[in-house]
């Protein structure tokens, strides 16, 4: 595409932790990274969830409802947890189509040069360090910070 | 609809330098391709990864994601990147002589 308006940074903000909301924050900066868009993500209040070790792997679908009207009829009465019910399939599906479990996706984003920060107002409020975090981090930084190093890049709020 | 010029054929490409068949391609026309793509040499290493890409593409009629082309080559997303810099799974698509990736991974 002879495009001569194309993004060339992005800063990628994740305020939640949902399945959905997490995946679709590392979805468009791994895309970016993949078209060599400089890339920040910059995870704050709950997104924090996304990118500290003990929750990483444990992400759950935030509206399994929503999920659920989207699929096949099913067979047989309502599973009694339906958010675990989903979770695990939307997890079994994202495998089948090739995306990443989250922290290989952090890691697949680090390993093409995009940068992880988390926010230090809600690691101080969690009462996070970096020792909480995996290893791709690249910092706790300030909003302040996260605007110097945005500079004019491109921003997505999730 | 554009033409590449190997030797002395003239290739059918796409406007973004994608061949239009990949009966064209050979080992010439891949290291054409890599110089479009400021890869002045192709080592070893990445013959092994545009081999594997080929093999995939074969065998499912389509292209991967970055994630399993790194899994199905043994290769490092890592080095992927080192080895086809900023855009690795385009570029390594290009030079394979396959189609634009238009997958989201």
């Amino acid at each position: 595409m002879d495009n001569k308006e194309e993004v060339k940074k992005i800063a990628i903000i994740v305020s939640k932790n949902s399945l959905e909301d997490v995946y679709a924050g590392l979805v468009m900066a791994n895309g970016a990274v993949m078209e060599g868009i400089e890339t920040i993500m910059f995870f704050t209040f709950f997104g924090l969830d996304a990118i500290t070790k003990k929750s990483m792997n444990n992400l759950k679908v935030g509206n399994p409802e929503a999920f659920i009207a989207k699929m096949p009829p099913m067979d047989g009465p309502m599973p009694e947890n339906l958010g675990d019910f989903v979770t695990e399939q939307i997890k079994n599906q994202f495998e089948e189509m090739d995306f990443a479990p989250v922290d290989e996706f952090l890691e697949m984003i680090n390993a093409g040069g995009g940068k992880i920060y988390a926010c230090r107002l809600a690691a101080d409020m969690f009462r996070l360090t970096e020792e909480d975090f995996c290893d791709e981090l690249d910092g706790i930084i300030s909003v302040g910070e996260m605007y110097e190093m945005a500079g004019r890049a491109q921003m997505v709020f999730i | 609809m554009s033409v590449l010029k190997v030797n002395d054929k003239e290739i059918q490409v796409t406007d973004e330098g994608y061949l239009e068949n990949f009966a064209d391609w050979d080992k010439d026309v891949a290291n054409v391709l890599a110089k479009e793509e400021e890869i002045e040499e192709l080592t070893q290493g990445h013959w092994h990864i545009i081999e594997t890409l080929q093999k995939i593409y074969q065998e499912k009629g389509a292209l991967p994601a970055l994630r399993r082309l790194a899994k199905e080559s043994g290769v490092k997303t890592k080095e992927l990147y080192d080895l086809f810099p900023k855009k690795p799974l385009k570029k390594v698509a290009k030079i394979a002589g396959l189609p634009k990736p238009t997958g989201c991974g």
